[in-house]
């Protein structure tokens, strides 16, 4: 484990935590507050889309990302070898 | 059997269960009373956070809300639960491998500081009483409707079953308790939901039903709902009031807030590795979403069978409300709490419900010869009294309660806890006794956790009146203050113990200042030239339930300026955050 690996595994999740913000942000701030009525004009079987992102989408997109999350960030640990046991 | 004889065996099995779960896993040390000797299963460990979590207020109001607010009750959808994906990415995973016992043994530990410790716990004792002062409320409004108990009895109760599974049990008591507390509480949830989604809709789950069309109608339940409440003057269901900054700002306030609760993050000390504290987060919020998607359903089915009932025929015939005297028996029941007003203003008989405050609804309303809305009903009935609402069987109202029971329960013995751990740990071992022995210190968090059940019952007895309001805030104070400093420990190795102070300062007196100009919560008398909650006044148009974000930046940026303005933090804290941000130990000699 030398400072250069550290450094390139801090590095790794940095970029990888860069991109669930990414979606995190754009699901519920973007799809269900910012562009709430934009996408309202859209149809999502009897829901107005904006308002699917807001009340239902956006849980489902934060439960998928935290799991991609983990499993991303366990193989990113034995990547650079830095696992526990 | 009569429902409060079924009510009462419900309940009482319920907790006859927690008490012997709490027997079965008593503390025997430390480590146990604080966080469950680390042995907890990431599953496990989810379900306990989701319980731990989804208090009286996600139980019994959160649908309740939604079913009045439509869109804007997006912000605590969003806000409480995309605040999980804040704490899997930011927080959990390098709190457990910091490995202590509590949030503000962290904080003085990363900022080297006495001081900043003491801050710390200040936060974390105001956020969480404010908080459980709300869960005991709820438990009272349960026992007062379904067991027919004076509030008073209801709540020594309620105080007694916590005492004796978060005294004797710690955290280990706590957790397991709240893995069969969520069991009962999604269960209570989701079967009158499904039973209301085929009534309505004829589709079982209740998250579809939402967008499906209504049974023999061939509209969708949605389009229905905002055709009928705009006819009666009500803005549309899928659509709000409030402006989009606003909204905004309450969601990250909300979510930032959750991140920060020390309640919530101390959950993840309880694990045994730190990949597992990254999975569990996932379960907690896998299991917390399905009540968070099944409620805003919830709400819409409420609302439409609640209107439906009200607004029997067409707008504004003469026969199209409600008679009075054929009202069903569940308002009957309700009125007698007191949670639903009926008052009929223009004497015809008739119950008529729809926006007076709308000015431009008014001439209509005139002519059909309203005076005025004439039924009043509180958020917090709407999950009570759905079943009874939907005609369910008598044993799904008992099992309602006893769901919100447990999740009342389990959100207040979780607090309990993190505040006895602040009292007992951080004060006592961390500042006045360093020297007590490990048996002592458990004694003394037996007995704050003792003392802590006593105020928070007395909140919850005999609230003082700004207790309910200012719930809502302690996100807004945990966001401004807790959640910024724990982030840049780890993610900004920089900030140093001068920052960290004046950030969560700025942070607090800022947040509370806001909230104070605007509600009054605090000191208030008449004349006094604040507490006048006038929206044109509020800075870039965010409310006081919104600030907590500003609160955050501020802290944020004052904490970064005053880092760099003064010495680096020691070696050895540079070396703690380097260690806490990989998972392995790191050995002093891979530090060179």
């Amino acid at each position: 484990m030398t400072p250069e690996n550290r450094a390139a595994y801090w590095r790794a999740n940095l970029q990888l935590v860069s991109g669930c913000l990414l979606v995190w942000f754009v699901c519920s701030y973007g799809f269900g507050i910012l562009l709430v009525d934009v996408l309202n004009s859209v149809r999502l079987g009897g829901f107005k889309l904006g308002f699917w992102f807001a009340q239902q989408g956006s849980i489902y997109i934060f439960v998928g990302l935290i799991f991609f999350y983990a499993w991303r960030m366990n193989k990113l640990d034995r990547k650079y070898d830095v696992h526990e046991d | 059997m009569t429902l409060q004889t079924l009510t009462y065996l419900v309940v009482g099995a319920s907790f006859a269960l927690y008490i012997g779960i709490a027997i079965w896993s008593r503390a025997h040390n430390t480590s146990d009373f604080y966080i469950a000797g680390k042995g907890v299963s990431p599953l496990a460990n989810g379900m306990a956070t989701a319980a731990d979590w989804m208090s009286a207020a996600s139980f019994i109001s959160m649908a309740g809300l939604i079913a009045f607010l439509g869109y804007d009750g997006s912000v605590y959808l969003m806000g409480w639960t995309g605040g999980y994906v804040l704490l899997a990415l930011f927080l959990a995973p390098y709190l457990r491998k910091f490995g202590k016992f509590t949030v503000p043994e962290f904080i003085a530990e990363r900022y080297y500081s006495k001081t900043a410790r003491i801050v710390a716990v200040i936060c974390l004792i105001f956020i969480s009483f404010t908080y459980v002062a709300g869960q005991m409320r709820g438990v009272g409004i349960v026992f007062s409707r379904f067991l027919e108990v004076d509030v008073t009895v209801g709540l020594a109760i309620g105080m007694g079953v916590v005492f004796v599974y978060a005294v004797l049990g710690g955290m280990k008591g706590i957790t397991y308790t709240q893995v069969a507390q969520y069991c009962v509480l999604i269960f209570a949830y989701t079967v009158p939901a499904i039973f209301i989604a085929i009534q309505i809709t004829g589709n079982p789950i209740p998250q579809l039903a939402f967008g499906s069309e209504i049974s023999g109608a061939g509209v969708s339940l949605l389009d229905k709902l905002d055709d009928i409440v705009t006819s009666l003057g009500f803005t549309q269901f899928t659509g709000g009031t409030r402006s989009t900054i606003d909204i905004f700002c309450i969601t990250l306030a909300l979510m930032a807030g959750t991140a920060g609760l020390p309640h919530v993050i101390v959950r993840f000390f309880t694990v045994p590795k730190v990949r597992d504290a990254r999975t569990s987060a996932g379960y907690a919020l896998l299991f917390i979403a399905i009540l968070y998607t099944t409620a805003p359903a919830v709400g819409a089915m409420a609302r439409y069978n609640l209107v439906n009932t009200i607004q029997s025929g067409e707008v504004g015939a003469a026969d199209g409300n409600l008679v009075y005297d054929e009202r069903p028996e569940w308002m009957h029941t309700w009125q007698r709490t007191g949670l639903l007003r009926f008052d009929d203003k223009n004497g015809d008989g008739r119950i008529q419900w729809y926006n007076d405050a709308n000015p431009d609804f008014a001439a209509t309303a005139a002519s059909y010869g309203w005076q005025g809305n004439e039924l009043s009903v509180d958020n917090d009935i709407m999950v009570l009294a759905n079943p009874e609402i939907a005609g369910l069987p008598n044993w799904v109202i008992a099992l309602v309660a006893a769901g919100g029971i447990a999740a009342a329960l389990s959100t207040a013995a979780g607090l309990l806890l993190v505040i006895s751990a602040a009292v007992s740990h951080d004060l006592v071992k961390g500042i006045f006794l360093p020297d007590i022995s490990e048996k002592r210190e458990l004694m003394a968090g037996r007995i704050a956790a003792a003392f802590a059940i006593l105020v928070a019952g007395y909140l919850g007895f005999d609230p003082p009146g700004w207790v309910a309001q200012v719930v809502a805030f302690a996100f807004g104070l945990a966001a401004a203050s807790l959640f910024p400093v724990i982030l840049l420990g780890i993610f900004f190795k920089r900030t140093n113990k001068e920052g960290a102070i004046a950030g969560m300062l700025t942070g607090l007196f800022f947040t509370v200042g806001y909230i104070e100009y605007f509600k009054g919560l605090f000191l208030k008398w008449a004349g006094a030239p604040w507490g006048e909650n006038v929206a044109e006044h509020w800075l870039f148009g965010i409310s006081p339930e919104g600030i907590g974000v500003i609160g955050m930046l501020l802290n944020f940026f004052v904490a970064i300026s005053v880092s760099y303005l003064t010495p680096p933090p020691p070696e050895r804290v540079q070396h703690l955050v380097e260690n806490i941000r990989i998972p392995r130990a790191l050995a002093r000699t891979d530090h060179e």
